[in-house]
């Protein structure tokens, strides 16, 4: 199911203002790859490259090459929406559907993309729902509204409903930076759960979470308000944190930044 | 206790290193050890008069303008509830009409522009209230640079206009271009150009409400735009949406203007949209009023406002019931 990502020269523009520069990487199927830097780096902006959902904001642009695989996502055939289907997404702060009980939550995707079957839609759901840890504490309620459950539950929800449709990448922005630390631990054990299916690419402000989930690290950074934000080195977690090729890593990871 | 004052000017945050296995710095807690800040801890427990005093005035002025509010409306209401209740408390009153009923005479009924308003009103919604939320859509969802601008101003004017010109601007239509005779769907016309305007901008606020999240949860679904905005954006929105068509249409059954000049008084049932003039409650209210002097006109014309009143009542109850049912769930 998990596919390879690889980025080429990536410039990402929202409107005039160049918003990132010049990315190059790769991000490695079953493995969890976290990004990390100042805020206002980039490094949310450049994930949502991975998706094309920075389309959705006015006058957001890319140049450059995103490849899933031996896809090109910004390929001129290539469909924005086909895109969302193969690559996942989970946001800052839980989002349920506000009008949707946990089981219409979690069959979202599939029923708004047409699946009708009351039974493929149950195991689908299950499925999910075990997939994101959450089975055991809603199988009673699955017809109660969804923004009834506690935040890291409905985070889980958000997650169980971002696999239900079965992508091949999850994208995480930040996912536990609006949860408790016993949420947020829950959290993790899932993303460590799930890359033995999954692409994670995790945005996280969080260090030590960075370094708990994650295979590999990308450190992002800026010179100044207004500059691009740039991709300064991605290598396995243990190096990045213990011993980086560049300055401004060891910077920042130490606390000696700005 | 063994902290410092050092401990206490420590930048903190910014100086806890984050190697690997590490948990980050403690916060340092907020004991006021120095004299500095213990001066600020008292002065925030002392009492403020100048801002209770304040408080008071800002209390009593609010007061003020509720009971301001309240009272001409329960003055209202008490108004025609009591001069209104003995005829509507008649049987008649919601099966018969106006036929053969001189001014002199007391009593009749007033199903006949009851089922008017009722009938214009609801072919006033049938096509204004579609209009209106596909606008709000437009202009909320798509609508970007001149275009969207240009139908935000158009939908600004629209509000600004009088009801008596919209009903001069559909008899200008209707009757002098087209030469169809007045009847009641050119009175729904007429409302139309007034619900447009109130709708399309209470919708437009329902569906900014909704937040942005939402829709990009269900974009990040690989849920086409239209499909998120039919099945995640307008439910979220819905009970809003019914909240403002309810109050546009209980507006556009209290008008006035545009019925007498394109759908005037008859006493007779007429229910056929097409064909006559329609009887109104409006219209039936104006009609007793130029006999008020006589009590069987008064009553009546107390009577059909009272009706109204529960009319709009009722649509707005209605409203709030099909609102919670599908409502947000809490």
């Amino acid at each position: 199911m998990a596919k390879r990502i690889d980025v080429s020269d990536l410039n990402v523009y929202y409107g005039d203002f160049k918003a990132v520069e010049g990315v190059s990487m790769t991000v490695e199927p079953r493995s969890v790859t976290a990004f990390i830097g100042p805020s206002g780096c980039g490094k949310s902006t450049f994930l949502r490259t991975l998706n094309r959902m920075h389309e959705v904001t006015p006058g957001g642009r890319v140049e450059g090459k995103v490849m899933l695989d031996d896809q090109d996502l910004y390929a001129p055939s290539m469909d924005p929406v086909h895109v969302r289907r193969t690559v996942g997404m989970v946001f800052q702060r839980p989002n349920p559907f506000p009008t949707m009980s946990i089981f219409d939550n979690v069959a979202a995707g599939l029923r708004l993309n047409g699946v009708k079957s009351r039974s493929t839609l149950e195991g689908i759901v299950e499925k999910s729902l075990r997939g994101a840890n959450l089975w055991n504490e809603v199988k009673d309620r699955l017809n109660k509204p969804g923004a009834g459950l506690s935040g890291g539950q409905q985070q889980r929800l958000c997650i169980a409903r971002a696999i239900a449709v079965q992508p091949q990448v999850l994208l995480m922005d930040e996912p536990c930076s609006a949860l408790d630390p016993i949420s947020t631990l829950a959290i993790e054990e899932l993303i460590i759960r799930l890359k033995s299916e999954y692409t994670i690419v995790i945005v996280t402000h969080n260090m030590q979470q960075a370094a708990r989930v994650s295979d590999r690290t990308a450190f992002f950074n800026i010179k100044a308000t207004g500059e691009p934000g740039r991709l300064i080195e991605l290598d396995d977690t243990a190096k990045i944190f213990n011993n980086p090729s560049m300055k401004a890593t060891e910077d920042y990871i130490s606390g000696r930044f700005g | 206790m063994t902290m410092t004052a050092h401990d206490e000017t420590r930048p903190g945050g910014t100086g806890s290193g984050a190697r690997l296995g590490t948990t980050g710095g403690t916060g340092t807690s907020t004991t006021p050890t120095d004299p500095g800040r213990r001066d600020l801890i008292e002065s925030m427990d002392r009492p403020h008069r100048g801002r209770a005093i304040k408080d008071h005035v800002a209390r009593i002025v609010m007061w003020g303008s509720f009971v301001l509010a309240v009272v001409p409306l329960v003055w209202i209401l008490w108004t025609v509830a009591s001069n209104g209740f003995h005829m509507i408390t008649t049987s008649l009153w919601w099966t018969g009409n106006q036929r053969n009923i001189n001014t002199t005479d007391a009593g009749g009924g007033a199903r006949h522009a009851i089922e008017g308003t009722l009938i214009q009103a609801g072919a006033t919604a049938a096509i204004a209230v579609p209009i209106a939320i596909l606008t709000a859509i437009y202009l909320v969802e798509y609508g970007r640079g001149r275009l969207a601008r240009v139908i935000s101003f158009m939908v600004d004017i629209l509000s600004g206009v009088p009801s008596i010109v919209a009903a001069l601007f559909i008899y200008a239509v209707w009757v002098t271009t087209f030469g169809i005779d007045r009847n009641g769907f050119a009175v729904s016309l007429s409302l139309v150009l007034l619900m447009i305007p109130t709708v399309t901008r209470s919708t437009e606020e329902m569906l900014k409400l909704v937040p942005n999240e939402l829709r990009e949860a269900s974009y990040a679904l690989g849920v086409p735009k239209w499909v998120t905005i039919v099945r995640v954006v307008l439910p979220t929105a819905f009970s809003g949406i019914v909240t403002g068509v309810l109050l546009g249409l209980a507006r556009v059954m209290g008008e006035t203007a545009p019925l007498l000049i394109l759908g005037p008084y008859t006493k007779n049932f007429q229910r056929d949209l097409f064909n006559g003039n329609m009887p109104t409650l409006p219209t039936m209210i104006n009609e007793d009023r130029s006999d008020f002097a006589l009590s069987t006109a008064a009553e009546r014309m107390w009577g059909a406002a009272l009706t109204l009143i529960i009319l709009v009542l009722l649509l707005n109850l209605a409203g709030r019931f099909i609102a919670r049912r599908s409502a947000v769930a809490k």
